[in-house]
């Protein structure tokens, strides 16, 4: 990088929130510079202001949140002194922006072609017969599997990959010097956020373009970034080349964010002698069945096809696979969310897959889950208290009882007792989804079936909702499934593990052998597509 | 599309034919019998005139009997004979449905078109004093009894200003002919349809001014801006067309309502429409009329329908391209 020129440097940049909000700058005092040709990650946990400084280079913040000071040197002008028919000008056609939902991002109702041939619109380029040509040029400059066919499509028809291909079509096509990346694999599943990031990094280089990479990942910042910079509560904490900052971090907070990435290096696996199973599952078939009425056929999903595992005392055993795996169908099977079509669930000798009512309800409370979204899963207009001691109490167990349980569990996951007394809002993520565990425990399960459970949350809180998890298993002597797409997190906690794979588990083994020695072809593309792998290999020496 | 458009009409005709047979049961299970009520107020309700008349109306066949020759009859458009009209009900209703579907329909475009707009225009002034004005008039309209505001409507443009005419469909007695009459039917339908309509605009305005501030917060509109696209064609052309599908919904359903609707204004109003035919059925016990002005309605709620299925599937493809 012999180029000394930044292409744009943002300058004591402080961004205001509006009032009451839970602090007064989202960005404060920020200053950076980005270079043509390289990637420049910026890395930071939920509110830390790295997704305010991006839409302020854009011109883009929401209404009520505005700059109070500092500057945006764009081609030797101040990007914040532009009216907003300036700006208009410059994006698109020198700043260009990918988000990180390639779902919602594309107008659902018009073709992609027409959502490309927009950006030269905009800038009054091309006629449209030769917007249309240039629209499936791009589309097969990213990579898209036959991109006239993919011109016509409407976003709904494309896979999420192939979306996230068509923003990247877009946001290039009119050769923009800046490409501003805001967390745009974070929504999709690891072996198409290798290929993205592939992309990314190719036309770069071919273009010569700078990237602003925004990101919460470090594993994406080792595969991706030349140079990094990390932010929390909307300042700068350090910059650096990629490497120095992953090898050699300066600041508290990013070695705190590096410690608490889950290695790979699954442990070996536990010697300890067999213990009798606790849930046996086989042969276990569901199929989903959408639409149809009196004339139209309904549309067949297999999402589980034949799948049999067998859970030990005291065993954790991770369900990994990517998003339509049948991994969550699984789980709902299990805790009997959902009713398979055949095959049988054993939870200490009794078949639970197809009990009605009463037999039901009796045995619900040894088999227990943890759901994904700490937001959505807990009643907002319910107390803590009361979530927890629901459960217990629709069991027979007395209010008083249950509410002195629900106390003892907030303690035992490291909440404080007057936690009970008060409303799901007041609490982080992090500890609502300490409260979620708290529920799961209150009918004292044998069984616990994590769905994600820690997909929502920042890495840092993450490591400490799998340091309880691990530490209560210990204690209580549970079985846990955990449902992951996140082959990091399942390397750190599981046991065993089982991969699935189009509704299939394709293998089955110790999480050590699994990761170090996997047998099936998919496994391996899997494993290869973590981001951050090679790095951390070569670290490991 | 044409074999969804057939499909359609074969699930339409077997949900009518199930709606004709429950409406016939119904009514034949309420107390009351019409030989009886008629013989009544002819003023000889002797026991051999009532059996008269049964016989005469095929009444003392067994229901089911009575039910297949009435169905039998609906295929062919028959749809019965109004003893106490003494004519056809088809007749009967067919010479009223045109006054109907002229008010209800210019009452519907008014409010669709009225409603939307003002909704597009107060979502885009949110907060601003124009947005409490549009919201606030929507509000009073709606809120405001619909025949109290056809009184005031009368008594304002037509006793007090005299510009319009205040009741009926034409003027009587003027027999015109070709466009002066056509002229004189518009002038008589601007009061009737414009209280109807501001009724149902509010809907459609409260509804619309959602949507868009719903839409203009999705993702899609900031890589809209981020393409550098002008506002006008973000707000025309990625949030409008976006924003109009629960629109289109709300707007299927309450087309399909818009012949039995409108009782209260056509009374009012003194407009000969079916709402009033179907008002006089229900208190006269003129059990035939009552069916064919159900089967009407049920008819134009089923066509509506349709209409809005195949109106979602020209603006949706989702829903175009999956089935």
């Amino acid at each position: 990088m012999a180029i000394t020129e930044p292409v744009l440097s943002i300058e004591n940049l402080t961004i205001a929130l509006p009032e009451g909000a839970d602090r007064a700058f989202a960005v404060d005092d920020v200053s950076l510079q980005l270079f043509a040709g390289e990637i420049l990650c910026i890395v930071g946990e939920s509110g830390s202001g790295k997704s305010m400084s991006a839409n302020a280079m854009m011109g883009l913040l929401p209404d009520l949140v505005r700059p109070v000071n500092g500057r945006i040197v764009f081609g030797a002008v101040d990007l914040l002194d532009k009216t907003e028919a300036e700006l208009m000008d410059l994006r698109g056609r020198k700043l260009a922006m990918i988000f990180q939902e390639p779902m919602s991002a594309l107008n659902p109702l018009m073709r992609v072609e027409d959502q490309i041939a927009e950006v030269f619109e905009a800038h009054r380029l091309l006629t449209p017969k030769e917007r249309a040509a240039r629209a499936v040029e791009l589309l097969t400059e990213v990579g898209i599997p036959d991109p006239a066919k993919a011109a016509k499509a409407y976003p709904f028809q494309l896979s999420g990959g192939q979306r996230q291909r068509v923003m990247i079509a877009m946001a290039l096509a009119l050769e923009p010097e800046i490409l501003i990346a805001d967390e745009p694999t974070t929504a999709l599943d690891v072996t198409t956020q290798a290929q993205i990031l592939e992309l990314i990094r190719d036309l770069q280089q071919k273009r010569g373009m700078a990237v602003m990479f925004i990101t919460h990942d470090f594993g994406v910042v080792a595969e991706i970034a030349d140079r990094v910079a990390v932010m929390q509560f909307g300042k700068i904490v350090e910059t650096g080349t990629a490497d120095a900052v992953l090898d050699d971090p300066q600041h508290a907070y990013t070695r705190k964010l590096i410690a608490a990435i889950p290695r790979l290096v699954a442990g070996q696996a536990p010697t300890r002698k067999e213990k009798p199973p606790v849930l046996e599952v086989e042969n276990l078939f569901k199929t989903y069945r959408t639409g149809g009425g009196l004339f139209s056929k309904p549309r067949v999903v297999e999402a589980v096809k034949d799948v049999s595992l067998q859970l030990a005392e005291g065993e954790t055993l991770g369900i990994v696979g990517e998003s339509g795996s049948g991994k969550s169908s699984v789980g709902r099977c299990l805790v009997r969310l959902m009713e398979p079509d055949r095959g049988t669930v054993r939870l200490a000798g009794q078949d639970m897959a197809h009990l009605k009512g009463e037999h039901l309800r009796a045995v619900r409370g040894s088999i227990q889950m943890i759901f994904q979204d700490p937001y959505a899963s807990l009643n907002p207009r319910a107390k803590i208290g009361r979530i927890i001691a629901e459960g217990p109490m629709a069991h027979g167990v007395s209010r008083r009882e249950a509410y002195k349980r629900a106390a003892r569990l907030l303690e035992l996951v490291g909440l404080d007792v007057s936690a009970a007394d008060r409303y799901p809002h007041e609490f982080s993520g992090g500890q609502r989804q300490r409260v979620g565990i708290a529920r799961a425990l209150a009918l004292e399960p044998r069984v616990i079936i994590a769905d994600e459970a820690v997909s929502a949350l920042d890495v840092s809180i993450q490591a400490q909702v799998l340091d309880l998890l691990a530490d209560l298993k210990e204690r209580l002597d549970l079985a846990l499934i955990f449902i992951t797409h996140d082959l990091r997190v399942a390397a750190q906690i599981c046991d065993r593990i089982a991969v699935m794979h189009q509704g299939e588990i394709v293998e089955t083994g110790p999480a050590h052998d699994i990761f170090n020695r996997p047998q099936n072809a998919y496994t391996r593309t899997l494993i290869d597509a973590i981001p951050g792998r090679e790095k951390e290999l070569a670290a490991a020496g | 599309m044409l074999r969804f458009i057939l499909m359609r009409l074969m699930k339409a005709a077997v949900i009518l034919i199930a709606i004709l047979t429950l409406n016939f049961f119904l009514i034949h299970a309420a107390p009351g019998d019409p030989a009886a009520v008629l013989a009544g107020e002819a003023g000889a309700a002797d026991a051999q005139f009532i059996e008269q008349l049964r016989q005469r109306f095929g009444l003392d066949k067994p229901l089911l009997t009575q039910l297949g020759i009435y169905l039998g009859g609906v295929l062919q458009l028959d749809l019965g004979y109004s003893y106490r009209q003494q004519m056809p009900v088809a007749d009967l209703i067919f010479a009223r449905l045109p006054a109907t579907l002229l008010l209800t329909l210019t009452a519907f475009v008014i409010a669709l078109v009225l409603g939307t707009l003002a909704g597009v225009l107060a979502s885009a002034r949110v907060g601003k004093w124009s947005d409490t004005v549009i919201s606030t008039l929507a509000l009073l309209f709606y809120a405001t009894p619909l025949f109290w505001v056809a009184l005031m409507a009368v008594l304002v443009f037509s006793v007090f200003l005299n510009w319009l005419p205040g009741f009926g469909y034409e003027t009587v007695g003027a027999n015109y002919t070709g466009f002066r009459r056509a002229l004189d039917i518009a002038q008589h339908l601007i009061l009737p349809a414009t209280t109807l309509g501001l009724f149902f605009m509010a809907v459609y305005m409260r509804m619309t001014r959602a949507s868009m501030l719903e839409v203009s917060r999705l993702d899609f509109v900031k890589t809209a801006r981020a393409k550098g696209l002008r506002p006008g064609i973000i707000q025309r052309r990625h949030i409008f067309r976006n924003a109009m599908l629960p629109v289109v919904t709300l707007a299927g359903l309450q087309a399909g309502q818009l012949v039995g609707g409108a009782v209260l204004t056509e009374t009012v109003f003194a407009w000969p429409g079916i709402g009033r035919l179907m008002f006089e059925a229900l208190t006269q016990r003129d059990y035939n009329l009552l069916l064919g002005v159900f089967f009407v309605s049920a008819a134009m709620v089923l066509l509506f329908n349709l209409i809005t299925d195949i109106l979602y599937r020209v603006v949706d493809p989702r829903i175009r391209v999956v089935s």
